[in-house]
């Protein structure tokens, strides 16, 4: 966590730090819903600077809902469609994020 | 160039020589994007979710940094309440980067499992920004 608050303090643009977020979060059970409604739960491969996101081993959380992705397993994100990404609590320290939000927000506004 | 392109609203047809313009696409400068279809071995069967909520399967080609796609041999699952899933066959198609919300690595033998035609689903909803 320490190695973590450093980084966060480096980052230059607020993009950077939820990237550098995501990137400690490989290998997390995460569940991205997606701005068409879709929800689909799986394991935290990758992230890139778009905020990508790959997932591997994936189920969707309502499959009777949405039988169209039965037959994938992997699958790439675009960022742009993420609505929310909902991550296990107990991997992220709420605070640090915060601040370490909250410090880059002040530092865009200047 | 020798490249006849016709615009559509949801995807472009090109009736150029395709590998040439596969080779073109392929200078992939997105290294993660990369990194993504190399894992999933290029060629490898895709389903590709669009933003305005259709399902499109076929074999990834080519890509760029900016997701733009090219599918060969895509067909359209249509997924209807009523009947079953309904295959539009469209050929060799680019998708533009801006309408692709999803690609899904499509793992062959649990795609020939299905029975598409027992499948009642309501179509997916467009994206919402």
């Amino acid at each position: 966590m320490i190695l973590l608050s450093l980084s966060y303090s480096k980052q230059y643009h607020l993009r950077e730090l939820f990237y550098s977020f995501f990137k400690s979060l490989v290998g997390k059970d995460v569940v991205v819903e997606l701005k068409n409604d879709l929800s689909i739960c799986g394991t935290l491969h990758s992230v890139d600077q778009y905020l990508n996101i790959k997932l591997t081993d994936i189920s969707v959380t309502d499959p009777e809902k949405y039988p169209h992705m039965l037959s994938v397993k992997n699958c790439f994100i675009r960022g742009s469609v993420v609505r929310y990404v909902q991550l296990p609590a107990d991997e992220v320290d709420t605070q640090l994020l915060q601040d370490a939000a909250r410090k880059e927000a002040m530092q865009q506004k200047q | 160039m020798g490249v006849r392109l016709v615009l559509t609203t949801h995807g472009v047809h090109t009736s150029c020589n395709a590998l040439k313009l596969i080779a073109v696409v392929n200078e992939c400068q997105n290294t993660f994007f990369r990194a993504f279809c190399l894992n999933m071995r290029l060629p490898g069967t895709v389903a590709i979710v669009t933003s305005d909520g259709r399902m499109i399967v076929g074999t990834l080609k080519g890509f760029d940094q900016t997701i733009n796609l090219i599918l060969d041999e895509s067909h359209e699952r249509v997924f209807s309440s009523t009947q079953g899933v309904e295959q539009v066959v469209l050929g060799l198609y680019i998708v533009r980067g801006d309408n692709v919300a999803v690609i899904g690595e499509i793992d062959d033998e649990t795609d020939s499992a299905l029975d598409l035609g027992n499948i009642r689903a309501e179509p997916l909803n467009s994206v919402v920004h």
